[in-house]
């Protein structure tokens, strides 16, 4: 398998912060990558470099062979990476179809008009939004818009999908929903970087995981390793935590 | 887009035909209108699509009237003269756009309002060329009866608003317009989805300025006389703005709806309240929008709606 995306010692500064520090990772072709990490270790500064939101401030992002580091936003998207956002970012006042429509016309490479629209309603039937299609994108609940933001990210013909916590505020039921949403998605070929708390997810989906602590990676692997690993127990409970974990075990 | 062309057509021909009636003083109303019928419908391409709120309306306004004025002094003949003014102020309008169009909201605002002031600065002191403070005049028209002029002028102004209404109407509906539509909702999420937010923008802001320009020159041919004071005038912005807001931003009959509103309603103001007329006005606007927050034109839409449930 080759490398789709690669990251080379990317740093990234605000001020005096170091919010991402020589994270060096390579995500390879069709792979379901889980990012993990505690709140504030730079997860979606991570997903912000990679969209060319926040340029790294030192290293080199590399994305099907070719640097993208110093890429504006929408010249990323139209190389076919495509994200959705944390909190969910719908254009209120358009239509549900409109907001997909939008996605295969900038990104996705469809023709302004009927072939965008029809391309829009495919990935809104796909996603199980087809009969809301006409339905202002501003009076959706949280789920269907989630559900909308997938639709979305999938109209930019995407390579890789970067999912920034797609899960978070669903209930058990519309996460199961999600989780088969992601794997039918996968199964199109298309690389997925997830980003996510939920390790029943993130256990059930990846097939690798990687971990932020303060803007550094501390760990990669199998989910089942990552799970045992002492520095990841660590940066998540505490150091006396994993010593009486390691006490047991030991 | 064809029932908006097909109303608008018969909107405008209707209009082309007040000069029958002959009066001057509906023919100086109705050039007054459509002057800011142009005004309106330019900021509604920043202001209404986009969601920038400039102030810029005055600049290139000015800008238009000097371009305009200075051209037909070196003999360049007045149609053309109007065209240059219309490219000088499109020109302008592009440089302008790529450098303030970093800034946002207030910021923005703020930024294209100083823009009138300096160019006005520098009119006042380019003695040479503009005639500094003591203003410049124009050579007349050719056409030697003062109703011919009057006719002659009402019918550019016409020509111009149907031009600026057309690109309106062909930007509102393509992929310009809906790129537009995404940057006004959403600027981070539209540049997300691949929109080309700076050239957009920047599209936008063209559009806005070109039309202004070429009625600032049509407006100093038709006065024969301009001054600083009086073509960089920022109530041309906070007009312009009012009209849109009144008539509904965003859509492309909004602008025309307001500044026709607006100017009757001043008109009509005016001639019975003659000490107050400007509070009366003002309190009218200030009720129009406060019940009225997406305009005159929303009413239609929601009666629309209403036709056709969900």
């Amino acid at each position: 398998m080759s490398a789709l995306l690669e990251l080379a010692g990317v740093t990234r500064q605000f001020g005096g912060l170091r919010a991402l520090s020589q994270v060096t990772l390579s995500v390879a072709q069709g792979e379901v990558l889980g990012l993990i990490g505690p709140n504030g270790a730079g997860k979606t500064t991570l997903v912000n470099v990679i969209t060319g939101v926040h340029p790294a401030s030192s290293g080199r992002v590399r994305f099907a062979g070719r640097d993208i580091t110093r890429l504006r936003p929408y010249q990323v998207a139209r190389r076919g990476v495509a994200r959705t956002f944390q909190i969910v970012q719908p254009f209120p006042d358009m239509t549900v179809l409109e907001n997909v429509s939008a996605a295969a016309l900038f990104a996705g490479g469809a023709r302004y008009g009927r072939e965008a629209r029809d391309e829009a309603m495919e990935h809104l039937r796909f996603v199980g939004l087809a009969d809301i299609a006409d339905r202002s994108a501003a009076a959706l609940t949280l789920a269907t818009r989630k559900r909308l933001e997938f639709a979305k990210g999938l109209a930019m013909r995407p390579r890789l999908l970067l999912l920034d916590e797609v899960n978070a505020g669903l209930n058990p039921n519309e996460i199961d929903q999600a989780l088969e949403l992601i794997r039918a998605i996968a199964a199109r070929g298309i690389t997925v970087l997830i980003i996510e708390h939920l390790m029943k997810v993130v256990l059930s989906l990846c097939t690798r995981i990687v971990v932020l602590h303060h803007g550094e990676l501390i760990a990669a692997g199998a989910p089942a390793a990552i799970v045992e690993d002492a520095r990841v127990i660590q940066a998540y409970l505490g150091r006396r935590y994993a010593r009486e974990q390691g006490a047991v075990r030991g | 887009m064809r029932k908006d062309a097909l109303v608008a057509a018969l909107a405008f021909g209707l209009v082309a035909l007040v000069p029958l009636g002959g009066e001057a003083y509906w023919l100086r109303l109705g050039t007054t209108m459509l002057m800011y019928g142009v005004l309106a419908m330019s900021w509604n391409f920043i202001g209404g699509m986009a969601g920038y709120p400039s102030f810029a309306v005055a600049a290139f306004f000015g800008l238009g009237a000097y371009s305009g004025a200075v051209a037909q002094k070196f003999g360049v003949p007045m149609v053309l003269a109007w065209t240059l003014a219309g490219i000088a102020a499109l020109a302008f309008a592009a440089l302008l756009g790529v450098a303030l169009l970093r800034l946002r909201g207030h910021y923005f605002a703020i930024a294209s309002l100083v823009v009138a002031e300096v160019l006005r600065e520098l009119v006042n002191s380019a003695t040479d060329l503009t005639g500094g403070g003591m203003g410049l005049n124009l050579p007349l028209p050719t056409m030697t009866s003062i109703d011919a002029q009057a006719r002659f002028f009402f019918y550019a102004m016409l020509a111009l608003a149907a031009l600026t209404f057309a690109a309106s109407l062909f930007t509102r509906y393509s992929k310009l317009g809906f790129g537009l539509r995404c940057i006004q909702q959403n600027e981070a999420a539209a540049d997300m989805l691949g929109v080309n937010t700076t050239l957009y923008k920047v599209s936008a802001f063209v559009l806005s300025g070109a039309f202004v320009g070429a009625a600032g020159a049509v407006y100093a041919s038709w006065l024969h006389y301009i001054e600083p004071p009086d073509v960089f005038d920022v109530l041309y912005s906070v007009k312009a703005i009012v009209m849109v807001l009144l008539g509904g931003a965003g859509s492309v009959f909004g602008p025309l709806v307001g500044a026709a509103l607006f100017l009757s309603l001043e008109e009509l103001v005016w001639r019975h309240y003659l000490q107050v007329h400007t509070g009366v006005l003002g309190l009218m606007i200030v009720l129009l929008v406060l019940f009225l927050p997406r305009g005159l034109m929303s009413i239609s839409r929601r009666a629309w709606s209403r036709e056709r449930p969900r």
